[in-house]
């Protein structure tokens, strides 16, 4: 019995029970996000060359996935691992039901987004007043006036926009941030015309009590259909905690393949959930996804590879190495 | 800068808000590390780093700890100290130490060493039953009969294990109503307790609900622990709606040690720092003085040269 074949046997449980314990249905369906090739690969020590970024994306671009955050458009002064934007956007094979969102600090990043072809862009805002200041030198309410800025420009060419709010769960320099602003970031925006509201535990931090006591408050002021979880898994606590959003109602998620980035605040400790890892426990509960899992761990396989490192998803380790023959 | 941030100082809700379910206030944690961790672990521990480990888990506020296994040195070299072990350690109140029997012999040999506390193992799969002890799952269970009448004559607490609850490396899925026939039979011998266990790490909240489900109809929910393992990274998941289904005891390995025997280099038991850390996080007690259990796992890293498997260590939250 091949560990291909036994995985195949796991998917596609489904729970028979309507209602979680928190009162609402597990979603039918989940969107991923695949946030790998900018969040991933923005917090990889090595630079990667545009060709295999490309690469990486193309390969995504074939699994079923429908959106993939292809890149920034930030300054390659502030990071250098994204200084190819355009020329990963012009060069990637675009499918057809797939989105490329990539990130737009401000105006300026709209405008090359724009001309390099982009047709959704995304802003991050920070639930915590430290964070903001010392990742984008300046406070949320500033930072709010600039995404504003990005906001309306792209409303103008009906270019869709996504809010992310970072340190949902905690700060690493002041701590405990409060679930009530997280919301009122969330939720603003979400007024300013964001479709969507990642709702980020950047530091991993989180667990399910901390999680569910965020998205209550949040989901006062933002509805449910338009809040993803972004969860980091430095504590291991990743899946239980999109679990727990799952069980609010929450049914988008973000991920990366391979788990890809690691945590900048703690060195040596994991980032991003892996896509795979979260796809086989959505599978695994009868939730549909869309996506093939076998070939997103192809996908991390090949940008393990170029960037000589260990895969941080579980399951595809766990399929590279099995040989169920083996008795004790 | 992550040792300024302290996750434990939030507190949050004990159950969920809009349910009739809430988690239980308190888990007890069952630490399998010094066996079920060592025995998969290839470097041979010398003994006294082995009595030394279990002694720091002792002060870190666990309850129950496996400490040895009464098998024979044959087959579980690692296993070989097991009576300077039990004999060496020092047995601190209020903490039960129990170690595996797998026939009577070793029963025997088990409580001539001290032990106050035993284990036995049965599994949910045929295939595996025969491969691993070379017996069918009935043939063991009449094996252990014996165990279970020599335990209740001499007042010594038994402990019964289901392997394969959800997976088996050579079945492949495994039947629930088989976990529960298994489940159900070393309840009624008379085992206080009976952890099931997702031996190769496959199961998902899906399949380990179903199972649970069918287990729950059979044994009192409050004799149950589940035993996940993080092959597939989906062991606190799995924990966590058994927790919600009302199991209020929980089996992991410091550090997580011990990987897995079917999938080289993929790992194996949950650590016990990040299932601590999810609880403590739910306002769930345990008694486990965090940064202690973090100590325990450092050092037995350390004497087995390798890197722990917990994130919770890895990310280095000192409280």
């Amino acid at each position: 019995m091949s560990f291909e074949k036994l995985g195949e046997l796991f998917l596609k449980t489904k729970i028979n029970y309507k209602k979680t314990i928190t009162g609402h249905a597990y979603p039918e369906f989940v969107k991923i996000v695949e946030v790998g090739p900018r969040d991933g690969l923005q917090n990889e020590k090595e630079i990667v060359p545009t060709g295999v970024k490309i690469q990486l994306i193309d390969m995504l671009s074939g699994t079923g996935l429908s959106v993939i955050e292809a890149t920034s458009f930030v300054s390659s002064k502030w990071v250098p691992q994204m200084a190819d934007h355009t020329d990963v956007l012009r060069g990637i094979q675009k499918a057809s039901n797939v989105q490329y969102p990539v990130l737009t600090p401000n105006l300026q990043g709209f405008q090359d987004a724009v001309a390099a072809g982009a047709t959704e862009v995304a802003v991050f805002g920070s639930a915590s007043e430290t964070f903001s200041k010392k990742n984008i030198n300046c406070s949320v309410d500033e930072s709010m006036l600039r995404f504003e800025e990005v906001i309306n420009a792209a409303k103008k060419r009906q270019i869709p926009v996504r809010g992310y709010v970072s340190c949902a769960l905690g700060c690493p320099h002041e701590g405990h941030i409060e679930p009530s602003k997280v919301a009122e970031v969330a939720k603003r925006l979400y007024e300013m015309g964001c479709y969507e509201i990642s709702l980020g535990d950047t530091i991993g931090i989180g667990t399910p009590g901390s999680m569910l006591k965020m998205l209550q408050r949040v989901m006062k002021d933002v509805p449910i259909n338009a809040l993803a979880v972004h969860c980091h898994d430095t504590y291991g606590q990743a899946l239980p905690n999109i679990l727990t959003a799952l069980q609010m109602g929450v049914s988008v998620v973000d991920s990366a393949v391979a788990g890809l980035g690691g945590c900048p605040y703690a060195q040596g400790s994991s980032g991003n959930v892996s896509t795979e890892d979260v796809l086989y426990m959505l599978h695994g509960m009868g939730i549909e996804t869309g996506v093939n899992i076998a070939k997103v761990i192809e996908a991390g396989s090949f940008i393990c590879s170029a960037l000589s490192r260990k895969t941080n998803s579980k399951v595809a380790q766990a399929r590279s190495t099995a040989c169920c023959d083996a008795s004790l | 800068m992550h040792g300024r941030v302290c996750p434990l100082a939030v507190s949050v809700p004990c159950c969920y808000a809009n349910s009739a379910q809430a988690f239980p206030g308190k888990v007890k944690i069952v630490e399998v590390g010094p066996r079920d961790g060592l025995q998969n672990e290839k470097t041979l521990v010398p003994t006294e780093a082995k009595i030394k480990l279990i002694n720091m888990l002792s002060e870190s506020g666990l309850s129950v700890i496996e400490a040895t296994s009464f098998v024979s040195p044959k087959w579980v070299p690692q296993m070989a100290d097991q009576v300077e072990v039990m004999k060496g350690i020092s047995r601190k109140p209020g903490v039960t130490y129990q170690v595996l029997t797998p026939n009577l012999q070793g029963f025997q040999a088990a409580v001539k060493a001290g032990a106050p506390e035993v284990a036995i193992f049965g599994a949910a799969s045929e295939l595996f039953s025969k491969k691993n002890i070379n017996c069918s799952v009935d043939e063991s269970l009449q094996r252990f009969d014996e165990v279970m009448k020599a335990a209740k004559e001499a007042g010594v607490p038994v402990r019964g294990y289901v392997s394969c609850v959800v997976g088996c490396p050579y079945e492949g899925k495994v039947a629930p109503e088989k976990v529960a026939h298994v489940a159900k039979r070393l309840y009624s011998m008379g085992c206080y307790e009976i952890s099931l266990g997702d031996t190769i790490g496959v199961g998902t909240p899906g399949s380990m609900t179903k199972m649970l489900e069918a287990v729950i109809k059979e044994v009192p929910v409050s004799a149950l622990a589940v035993h996940c393992h993080d092959t597939y990274g989906q062991a606190l998941a799995n924990i966590l709606v058994a927790l919600q289904m009302g199991i209020s005891v929980v089996d992991s390995s410091v550090a997580g040690l011990g990987g897995c025997p079917y999938a080289q280099g993929a790992s194996g038991n949950v650590s016990t720092e990040d299932v601590v850390y999810m609880l403590h996080g739910l306002g769930i007690q345990t008694g486990v003085d965090l940064s202690k259990l973090m100590d325990a796992g450092a050092f037995i890293c350390q004497t087995l040269n390798r890197k722990t498997s917990s994130k919770v260590a890895q990310a280095a939250c000192k409280l």
